[in-house]
C-alpha cells in the first residue's frame, strides 16, 4: 500500500462511517406516510415513563423518539431555527411566555387534537388549534417553615408583602433575563400591580434587598434554607407551588408535612403547549401523539414525572401530589399580546431595578 | 531545505482530514449561524463596551493570579520528588476537566453563604477569579512543569558557583529558558478565562457577564441573533490576536534547550526544598483538593445513600435512565470523541512534524479556535447547517462525540506534536536511504516513539470528552444524556435525594477522570508534551 493509498483510506473510512451513521439517522425518520415512527422535540425538564411511552406504542404501533435539549426558552429558539427543516414532528414545551413569538414565527401547523374539546377555555390561548395546552404550573414565591416558625412571623402572601421591611433582606429571585422562573415572577409582578406600578415595585424589592441570582438551581439549592438539601441564608425563593410536593416525595425520611410552604398571592401561571412543526415528515404520526399527550395515561403520568398539573380535568393524579402541591385558584395573567409587546422593555427595566 | 514536491503533497493528504473536519463541523456551522445575524444588519457595538472590558480585565487578572500560584507548583512537580507525586498531578487536573455546574455548587458550599471557609466570596469578583485558578492551575503545571523537568538543572547550578544567588542564576538561567511555556500556558489560560460562561454566572450572580455569557443571552434567550454574531465576531477578533500570539510564541519555543530526561533533574527535596514542597501542598490542598473534597463528602451525607438510589430506576427517580446508563453514555460518547480527536489530532500534528512553514502553523491556530468559540454558537450552528443529507447529522448519536472531539483535538496535537518533532530527522532519513516507503518509516520510526504521547493523548481527550458539558447540552439528544448532563438534571430538580444523587454522581466523574489521569501518569513520555 502506498502513501498515497493509506491516506486516501484514512481520510474517507471516518467520512464513509459518518455517511453510514447519518443514512440510518436518517432513515428512521423518512417515508412519510408508512412510517412508525414519530420524533418528539422539548426541553432538558421533559420527563415521561417508559410504560406510558410503551403504551403508547401498543395503542398505535408507533415509537416515540425523543430529543431534548437546552431549557425551555433555548429548545424554542432551536425550534425557531430550525423552522420548514424540523428535528422532528411535535414540539412539546413552549409556555405562554414565549407563545407569541413561536406563532408569528408560524412554527405550527393547526391541529384541533382529540379530546382536547374538554380543556378548560383558561388554557386555550390560540383559538386557532396551533398549539395544545399539554399542563400548567404557577410559579410562587416558597418560604421555610422552619425560620417563620421560629421567628414568630407571618409569611408573606402577597407581592405588596415582599416590599415590607419584615421581609427585608429574605427573598432571593432569579434573574428575568436568563430564567424562565425569574420571568413568570416579573410577570406576576405586572399582572398583580399593572404595567405602570411594577417597574416602581421592583425598586422597592430591591431596596427591601431582593438578592437576584441567575438560574432556578442557584436560588433553590444553594441560597433557599427551606430546602432540605440546601444550607442557605434565605428564607424566600420564587420557585413553583409543585415544590413542596418534590420535597416531600425526594425526602430521605418520609415526610408528613412539606417542609416549605407557598405565598400562594405571589403565583403566576405558566402553560405549557405542544404543537405539530410545520413541514413535520410524519405529521399524521405527530397528530396521535398530540393526542396522546392530552390523554389520561400521559397526562397522569405527568404530575409526579415533571411536576406540573394536568389541563384535563378530572385526571386521576397521585396522593401525594394532590396532598402536596398547594392549590392557587385562578391567578392573574398577563396576556401572550401583551408579553410578546413589552418582555424585552420589562426585562430591562427589572435589570436596571434590581440588579444593581 | 531544497523544495520537496511529495513532501507537500504528503503533507496535503495528510492536512485534508483534519482540515476537512474542522471545516464541516467548525467553520461552516459557526459561520452560518453568524452570517444569518450579520444579514440583518450589525448592531452598536458600544453598547458591549462594559462586557467587553470586564471580560478582558478578569481573564488579565485571572491569568496572573494563576500564573503566580501554579509556576511555585510546576517547580515542585518538574524539580522534586515525593510519595503519591503521580496521584497529586492526577488530582490537580481534575478540576480542569470537571463541568463548571459542578465546581460552582463545590464553591457555594465552601466561600457561600453559610459556606464551610466562613468567608462570603460569592456574586463578587474574588470568586470568579479564585475558581478560575481552580480550573486552570493544571494548565500552567502542565504546561510548563513539562518543559520545566527536562531543563537541566546544571545550568542554574552553574550560576550559582560562579557567584549568582539563588534567585538571580533562576532569573539569568532558568526563566529565559521557560519564557516561551510560560507565555504558551498565559495564553491557553487567558483564552479559557476569557471565554468563561459557567463560574462567572454562578458565581459571579447576574451582575457580571463575559462576552461568552451575553452571547448566551442573546442567542438562547432572546434570539437577538444580531447582537449574538457581533459578539462572536468581537470574541473571535480576540481569540484570533492571541492564537497569533501563541503561534509566534511557538515558534521561538523551537529554540535550541539543553534538554535532559526528566528522571535525572527531581530530586528529594532538601533544606529549604521541604519548605517550598509544603508550602505548595498548602496551596494545592485549600485551593484545588477542598472543592474537591466538598463535592465527595456531601455525596456521602446519607451514607451510601445517594449511591444506592443511583442505582435504581423507579419512579422516584429524576433521571430518565438509570446512573448507571448514563456512566455509559459517557463512556461510549468519550470513546468516540477521543478516536475522531485522536485520528484528526494526530493527522494533524503528523502534518506539521517537519519544517512547520506558516501554512502549518496557522492550521495548528486553527485548530485552536473552537477552543475560544462560544459553545452556544456552535451548538445552534449545527443546528442550521447539519440539515440535509449526506450531513443530516442533526439527531445523529454522532453529534455529541464530534463536537467532545472539536475540543479535545488541540490537546492530541499539543501533546504529540512536540514528540513527534523531537524525533531525529536522521532516524528517518536514514530508514529512507534504506529503501523504507514513507508509511514503512513512520511505522518503524515515528510510530514507536510516538505511541505513548498517543496514549497520553488518548487519555486527555478522554477525560475531557467525559467533562464537557457546554456543547453537549445544546445539541438535541435521544435518551442518551451523558453524566455532567444528568448532574444538570439532578440538581435542576427539589428534594434532598436529587442533590444528593447529583453529588454522588459529580464524585464518580471526578473518580473516572481522576483515573484516565492517572492511567496516563503511568505512561511516561520521552520528552516534553505541552500539556
Amino acid at each position: 500500500m502506498t502513501l498515497k493509498h493509506w491516506a486516501a483510506a484514512a481520510a474517507v473510512l471516518p467520512l464513509a462511517a459518518l455517511a453510514a451513521c447519518s443514512t440510518s439517522a436518517s432513515s428512521t425518520n423518512s417515508g412519510s406516510g408508512t412510517s412508525k415512527n414519530v420524533v418528539l422535540v422539548t426541553h432538558e425538564s421533559f420527563a415521561v415513563s417508559d410504560s406510558v411511552l410503551a403504551a403508547f406504542r401498543k395503542q398505535t404501533g408507533i415509537s416515540v423518539k425523543v430529543l431534548r435539549s437546552g431549557d425551555a426558552g433555548a429548545a424554542v429558539n432551536q425550534a425557531i431555527l430550525t423552522k420548514g427543516k424540523p428535528q422532528g414532528d411535535v414540539f412539546f414545551g413552549v409556555d405562554n411566555t414565549f407563545l407569541s413569538r413561536a406563532l408569528k414565527e408560524k412554527l405550527f401547523t393547526a391541529y384541533d387534537a382529540k379530546g382536547a374539546g374538554t380543556i378548560p377555555a383558561q388554557f386555550v390561548l390560540d383559538p386557532q388549534h396551533r398549539v395544545t395546552p399539554i399542563d400548567y404550573g404557577d410559579v410562587c414565591v416558597n418560604y421555610d417553615k422552619k425560620y417563620f416558625t421560629e421567628k414568630k412571623l407571618d409569611p408573606p402572601q402577597t407581592f405588596a408583602d415582599l416590599a415590607k421591611p419584615a421581609y427585608k433582606n429574605l427573598l432571593v429571585t432569579e434573574n428575568a433575563a436568563t430564567s424562565s422562573p425569574g420571568l413568570a415572577f416579573l410577570l406576576g409582578s405586572v399582572a398583580n400591580l399593572g404595567k405602570d406600578a411594577a417597574p416602581a415595585y421592583w425598586k422597592q424589592l430591591q431596596a427591601n434587598g431582593a438578592e437576584v441570582v441567575d438560574g432556578w438551581e442557584e436560588a433553590y439549592n444553594s441560597r433557599f434554607s427551606g430546602a432540605s438539601s440546601g444550607k442557605g441564608d434565605k428564607p424566600l425563593v420564587v420557585s413553583y407551588a409543585t415544590s413542596p410536593v418534590a420535597e416531600v416525595a425526594y425526602s430521605k425520611k418520609k415526610l408528613t408535612e412539606a417542609p416549605t410552604g407557598v405565598a400562594t398571592g405571589t403565583c403566576f401561571r405558566q402553560v405549557e403547549f405542544a404543537g405539530l412543526l410545520s413541514g413535520a415528515r410524519n405529521s399524521e404520526n405527530g397528530k396521535k401523539l398530540i393526542d396522546f399527550l392530552i390523554s389520561p395515561p400521559f397526562q397522569q403520568d405527568m404530575p409526579m414525572q415533571m411536576f406540573v398539573s394536568p389541563v384535563q380535568p378530572g385526571t386521576k393524579v397521585p396522593e401525594v401530589f394532590s396532598t402536596f402541591s398547594v392549590k392557587v385558584g385562578e391567578p392573574k395573567t398577563v396576556s401572550a399580546d401583551d408579553i410578546a409587546a413589552n418582555r424585552d422593555q420589562w426585562i430591562k427595566a427589572w435589570t436596571q431595578a434590581m440588579v444593581r | 531545505m531544497i523544495s520537496d514536491p511529495a513532501g507537500a503533497i504528503r503533507r496535503a493528504a495528510l492536512l485534508a482530514l483534519p482540515v476537512g473536519f474542522l471545516g464541516v463541523f467548525f467553520a461552516y456551522p459557526v459561520a452560518s449561524i453568524v452570517g444569518l445575524g450579520l444579514a440583518h444588519g450589525v448592531p452598536d457595538l458600544g453598547q458591549f463596551r462594559g462586557i467587553l472590558w470586564f471580560t478582558v480585565w478578569q481573564a488579565a487578572v485571572s491569568t496572573a493570579l494563576t500564573l503566580a500560584l501554579a509556576l511555585p507548583g510546576a517547580y515542585v512537580f518538574a524539580r522534586l520528588d515525593f510519595p503519591g507525586k503521580s496521584l497529586l498531578r492526577a488530582i490537580v487536573t481534575v478540576p480542569f476537566v470537571l463541568p463548571t455546574v459542578v465546581v460552582g455548587a463545590a464553591f457555594l458550599a465552601l466561600v457561600g453563604p453559610d459556606g464551610l471557609l466562613g468567608i462570603r466570596l460569592d456574586r463578587s469578583v474574588p470568586a470568579i477569579l479564585v475558581a478560575h485558578v481552580f480550573f486552570n492551575y493544571a494548565v500552567v503545571v502542565r504546561v510548563v512543569g513539562g518543559l520545566w523537568s527536562h531543563l537541566d538543572p546544571r545550568q542554574e547550578e552553574a550560576a550559582q558557583l560562579l557567584g549568582a544567588s539563588r534567585v538571580r542564576a533562576w532569573i539569568a538561567v532558568t526563566l529565559p529558558a521557560l519564557a516561551p511555556a510560560i507565555g504558551a500556558a498565559a495564553l491557553l489560560v487567558f483564552l479559557f478565562t476569557f471565554t468563561s460562561f459557567g463560574i462567572v454566572q454562578i458565581l459571579g450572580g447576574p451582575r457580571f457577564a463575559t462576552v461568552e455569557v451575553e452571547i448566551y443571552r442573546q442567542t438562547a434567550q432572546l434570539l437577538d441573533l444580531r447582537a449574538a454574531a457581533a459578539l462572536s465576531m468581537l470574541q473571535f477578533a480576540v481569540v484570533s490576536v492571541l492564537l497569533l500570539g501563541q503561534a509566534w510564541l511557538g515558534r521561538r519555543r523551537e529554540s535550541m534547550l539543553s534538554l535532559v530526561a526528566a528522571s535525572s533533574a527531581v530530586r528529594r527535596p532538601r533544606g529549604k526544598g521541604w519548605f517550598v514542597l509544603a508550602a505548595n501542598l498548602v496551596v494545592m490542598l485549600v485551593l484545588l483538593v477542598t472543592p474537591l473534597a466538598v463535592l465527595v463528602v456531601r455525596s456521602f451525607a446519607d451514607g451510601l445513600g445517594a449511591y444506592r438510589a443511583l442505582g435504581q430506576n423507579d419512579v422516584r427517580s429524576t433521571l430518565f435512565v438509570p446512573a448507571r446508563d448514563a456512566i455509559g453514555w459517557s463512556l461510549a460518547y468519550g470513546s468516540a470523541a477521543t478516536v475522531i480527536a485522536l485520528v484528526v489530532g494526530g493527522l494533524a500534528a503528523a502534518a506539521m512534524t517537519r519544517r512547520a512553514g506558516r501554512l502549518t502553523r496557522a492550521i495548528d491556530g486553527l485548530l485552536m479556535l473552537p477552543l475560544g468559540v462560544s459553545a452556544v454558537t456552535v451548538g445552534f450552528g449545527f443546528l442550521v447547517t447539519l440539515d440535509t443529507p449526506p450531513l443530516d447529522l442533526r439527531s445523529s448519536p454522532l453529534l455529541v462525540p464530534l463536537a467532545q472531539a472539536l475540543v479535545a483535538v488541540p490537546f492530541v496535537v499539543r501533546t504529540v506534536l512536540p514528540v513527534l518533532r523531537a524525533v531525529d530527522a536522521r532516524l528517518r532519513e536514514a530508514a529512507a536511504v534504506l529503501g523504507a516507503s514513507p508509511w514503512r518509516v513512520w511505522r518503524e520510526v515515528d510510530l514507536p516513539i510516538a505511541w505513548r504521547a498517543l496514549l497520553v493523548a488518548a487519555g486527555f481527550a478522554f477525560a475531557i470528552s467525559l467533562g464537557e458539558f457546554g456543547a453537549t447540552v445544546f445539541i438535541a439528544r435521544p435518551d442518551t444524556p451523558t453524566v455532567p448532563v444528568a448532574i444538570f438534571r439532578l440538581l435542576g430538580r427539589p428534594g434532598e435525594l436529587n442533590y444528593g444523587q447529583a453529588m454522588a454522581l459529580s464524585t464518580i466523574l471526578m473518580v473516572l477522570c481522576a483515573g484516565s489521569l492517572l492511567a496516563l501518569e503511568r505512561v511516561r513520555l520521552g520528552r516534553s508534551a505541552e500539556f
